[in-house]
């Protein structure tokens, strides 16, 4: 008899029981979970491998550790995570640039937001997704939410510990593990007989287009505000 | 102050050598603020925790903790400590009774604004009437918030806990609040044995970069959580947020789990595991209870002794397999509501054998033989009382 498989995909119901709870732990270096069983890298990359190559609307969530060029490691990874894209068929690239809440106006084409991510993913009908470069606090509410009330398959790349609520979780992911990650994928896509020539996700349609060479702080529409100061603000719509 | 060099943790919690100091209770927690790096310190010193503070104050004016000030009360206390570690600093506080209820609306906010900070509670009586007495009802006030409380039994506890919980509270998987809770006066006044690492090491500064949220950043919930507020409109989404917000919290707090195994040597101790009757205790009644038990044991009685070092994450499973053939469980308290034969029994199958109590509080001290009448009790010995007029 097969193994109980403790995180799979959802949706779990009106209020999903953390993984936590259910008594998933994080995987020790060197390891991965898997339907929230510890178990080695290769076995648990394999598997989120199959889910990104067979399932419908494969979409990587990057956010905000993998979006904004910190230092030389985001940017290397940001690379990395193009890369994989580039190798994963029809893939899509919805970004998770910040965390604060954009009730109830979010573009669920333009961007995924953690407080309320399943928008996003039914909107886009998405059934394999990764979440990279997401501070682990708001990748886990949104993975637990996405179980909850999507049947997405969910994978973490994770630069710290891991994450419970996530079908497949790596954990001290970085560049290098991303590309690692991607030469599985790649295997794995020839074994199945899957047949792709590796080219870079489509622009995000509601993004607009951005000239790097004449950059303002206005360029950045509704996200201004991140970048400017509150004195004098405005708050119109409160409830 | 010597120069101090940085170790590893696991160096100076576990392996490094260590003296043995004859000190107070609050001596051993300024004690472990000096090995800590601590970035800054702020408090508003109430009786009994007011003398760790004053050594904390002495430790800023010697150099080993970068800023420190006296707030305007606990509540301005405890809302300018989470503001410090939001902004990157490593933090300490403590408070007692009253100070603690006045700075609880802010201390219960810290798990979900995941702030990681140590706390000393140094216990007192809080209800009316006023009494500075240990008495430690208030730890229950702090069980339900997502905290991880540590009471510790004695001065070598303090000093442990406090230097471990700088550890356990930054890991990315946990970053939560620790609390360090014990018997104001019974611990924090008075002397006791405790073995130290050399005060010329320190542990690493904090990396605020390593955290599972990302620091300073004003304009993400839960800084903005009033104004840009996921939670207060009243739909399924934002009813759901605040759902799996409250579950992340209560995750950490069970994360921490395997780091208290790992520098505090796990949330129990068992002294007798092949025991009939077993007294479960935490903080100074743990102390007592260490006492029956040696009494027990000097008159050749099954007693054991769990002691809870842990009660949030509260260790449900060490506590079931400690106490799976226990006929009777003896559970000594020092308030009058016992929180902690609440927990027992709320975590084994049968719940019936638990005997609730003794119990003291107001600030009396708990004696041995109060224990060991209970005991006789369960073993169904016959003691004749002698009355000495």
């Amino acid at each position: 008899m097969a193994e109980e498989k403790l995180i799979t995909p959802g949706p779990a119901g009106y209020i999903p029981t953390p993984g936590a709870f259910m008594g998933v732990e994080l995987p020790p270096p060197g390891k991965a979970l898997l339907y929230g069983k510890i178990v080695d890298e290769e076995v648990a990359m394999r598997e989120a491998a199959k889910a990104m190559l067979t399932r419908r609307n494969p979409t990587i969530f990057p956010g905000p550790l993998v979006l904004w060029g910190w230092n030389a490691a985001a940017m290397e990874k940001a690379k990395a995570v193009l890369e994989l894209a580039m190798e994963i068929p029809n893939c899509r690239i919805i970004p998770m640039p910040d965390y604060r809440p954009k009730y109830p106006k979010i573009d669920p084409e333009a961007e995924i937001n953690p407080n309320h991510p399943n928008l996003t993913i039914l909107h886009n009908k998405i059934e394999a997704c990764i979440f990279v470069g997401v501070h682990c606090h708001y990748a886990n509410l949104s993975l637990r939410m996405i179980r909850a009330g999507t049947n997405c398959f969910t994978i973490a790349l994770c630069a710290e510990m891991g994450h419970e609520d996530a079908m497949v979780s790596l954990r001290d992911v970085h560049a290098e593990e991303i590309r690692r990650f991607k030469d599985v994928l790649v295997q794995v896509r020839n074994e199945l007989g899957i047949e792709w020539e590796p080219k870079l996700p489509p622009e995000n349609p509601s993004l607009p287009k951005e000239d790097w060479t004449k950059i303002s702080p206005l360029d950045f529409g509704e996200y201004a505000a991140l970048l400017m100061p509150r004195k004098g603000e405005i708050v119109e719509e409160t409830e | 102050m010597p120069d101090q060099r940085v170790v590893e943790p696991e160096y100076l919690l576990l392996e490094a050598p260590r003296e043995k100091k004859f000190i107070t209770g609050s001596q051993a927690f300024a004690e472990a603020v000096k090995r800590a790096n601590v970035d800054i310190a702020i408090a508003y010193p109430i009786t009994p925790q007011s003398e760790t503070m004053h050594l904390v104050g002495d430790l800023y004016a010697q150099g080993y903790v970068k800023d420190y000030y006296r707030a305007e009360e606990e509540y301005g206390a405890m809302s300018a400590i989470a503001g410090a570690v939001r902004g990157g600093a490593r933090a300490f506080t403590a408070t007692s009774g009253p100070g603690l209820l006045r700075g609880l609306e802010a201390i219960v906010s810290w798990p979900g604004h995941r702030i990681p900070v140590v706390l000393g509670v140094m216990t007192r009586v809080v209800n009316a009437p006023l009494s500075i007495q240990p008495d430690n009802i208030e730890i229950s006030y702090l069980l339900n918030a997502g905290l991880v409380v540590l009471h510790a039994e004695n001065q070598q506890d303090v000093f442990d806990f406090t230097l471990a919980g700088f550890v356990i509270s930054e890991k990315v998987d946990v970053y939560l609040p620790v609390v360090v809770a014990t018997e104001g006066f019974f611990v924090t006044h008075a002397k006791g044995y405790v073995q130290m690492p050399s005060e010329d090491m320190k542990l690493p500064p904090r990396d605020p970069y390593k955290a599972p949220v990302p620091p300073t950043d004003c304009e993400i919930p839960p800084a903005r959580i009033q104004r840009d507020a996921p939670v207060q409109k009243s739909n399924f989404m934002s009813y759901l947020i605040h759902a799996v917000w409250q579950q992340e919290v209560w995750s950490a707090n069970r994360r921490a789990m395997k780091w208290i195994y790992k520098y505090l040597g796990g949330p129990v101790e068992v002294v007798n595991p092949d025991a009939e009757v077993f007294i479960v205790a935490s903080g100074c009644a743990a102390a007592q209870g260490r006492e029956a038990q040696r009494y027990a044991e000097q008159e050749g009685l099954p007693v054991g002794l769990v002691k809870v070092k842990s009660l949030r994450p509260f260790p449900e499973k060490e506590v079931r397999e400690a106490l799976k053939n226990a006929k009777a469980v003896i559970v000594p308290e020092h308030n009058i509501v016992g929180w902690l034969a609440k927990e027992v029994k709320s975590v084994i199958p049968n719940s019936g054998i638990v005997i609730d109590g003794p119990r003291v509080y107001g600030g009396m001290t708990l004696p041995v033989e109060l224990i060991m009448e209970e005991i006789y009790k369960a073993l169904g010995i016959k003691k004749e009382k002698k009355t000495v007029v």
